[in-house]
């Protein structure tokens, strides 16, 4: 199996509304010490043969991920 | 599923058979649009003849302007209009607003524009986590595009507004870009009546409600003019503007003033 992750993240400067969210409910699970909570999206490619990343990256580029918002990082999935 | 489509559009259309000189408007209904009915509806009590164009059709059936409705296309997978973007007739509506061809996006149309880079910036969620859904006083800043050219400048109009991502954001080159070039076409304002949680339903940069291209005949709107076209049913009927106005500009297309003949 060969396996790309994409991990889609809102840019730092983007207001993540739901991170906020989880961040407010954190105090009435009793945490204190977590100051901030980012959430993002995990895509996993199931590529046919080899992974191909520089595919993946263009996949990413062009549709997983909005530059305006979004950055995403990639790499390929030990078959385990 | 297009066949039914077309039945039902040619009985909704029926009342301006043979009447040759209504323009032809076309609007898009994607899996999971919500308002192209009403948005049809706006173009016949406009003048115009509705054209129920389809996602999976790339024949634009010689619409001369084209209406991206409001919704929920694809179901918001991945990201608003992410996936509309790559629909079968956005390819031929990116080509033809290319050539100039009006485009208004409504909602999750303007998701859908700016995903299909006919207009810059991204929406994104509300920054307040709320869904707003309410009657949205805007001041409309820019008249020289191919659907604004019936209303004056500064003009405050009353439209509903209802959006789970619909804060508008760019970079602040672009947000400057589109001040310096008067490319910014509503933004959010008080009205006569105020709101008691601030003005700007979403939290949209510099309070952006609507933006043109270049050329000016693609504009991107996040409140809903569709919905402000019959006194029964609307806040007003400020909404119609929009829909009369680029009727007027097809009719008299010397009358907008675009600035340039480039696109964004």
């Amino acid at each position: 199996m060969a396996r790309v992750v994409v991990d889609v993240m809102l840019k730092p400067e983007i207001l993540d509304p739901q991170g906020q969210a989880v961040a407010n409910a954190l105090p009435r699970l009793g945490v204190s010490e977590v100051s901030s909570v980012r959430i993002g999206k995990r895509i996993e490619l199931e590529f046919d043969g080899e992974p191909d990343l520089d595919r993946a990256r263009e996949i990413a580029d062009k549709l997983l991920a909005n530059p305006v918002i979004e950055s995403f990082t990639l790499r390929v999935e030990d078959p385990s | 599923m297009s066949a039914h489509r077309d039945a039902s559009h040619s009985s909704e259309s029926a009342d301006v058979e043979g009447d040759g000189s209504r323009r032809k408007v076309g609007v898009v209904t994607f899996p999971g649009s919500l308002d192209d009915r009403d948005a049809l509806r706006a173009v016949r009590l406009a003048g115009g003849e509705p054209v129920n164009l389809w996602h999976a059709d790339a024949d634009l059936h010689g619409v001369e302007a084209v209406v991206l409705p409001g919704g929920f296309s694809y179901g918001d997978y991945l990201r608003t209009g992410a996936i509309a973007r790559f629909s079968a007739v956005m390819e031929s509506i990116v080509k033809a607003a290319g050539e100039g061809l009006p485009v208004l996006g409504i909602c999750n149309g303007f998701q859908i524009l700016c995903e299909a880079h006919l207009l810059p910036g991204a929406l994104a969620r509300n920054s307040h986590l709320h869904f707003r859904n309410r009657d949205q006083w805007l001041r409309v800043e820019s008249t020289t595009t191919a659907w604004t050219g019936g209303f004056t400048d500064g003009q405050e109009i009353l439209i509903p507004v209802k959006n789970g991502e619909g804060c508008y954001v760019a970079d602040e080159r672009t947000l400057d870009e589109l001040e310096a070039e008067g490319r910014i076409v509503a933004r959010y304002v008080s009205g006569p009546t105020g709101y008691l949680d601030g003005h700007n339903p979403n939290g949209s940069q510099r309070d952006i409600a609507a933006i043109r291209n270049e050329a000016g005949n693609v504009v991107g709107i996040m409140p809903h003019p569709e919905h402000a076209i019959e006194a029964l049913t609307g806040p007003s009927i400020d909404g119609l503007g929009f829909f009369s106005g680029v009727l007027r500009h097809l009719a008299h297309p010397r009358e907008v003033a675009a600035t340039t003949g480039a696109n964004a």
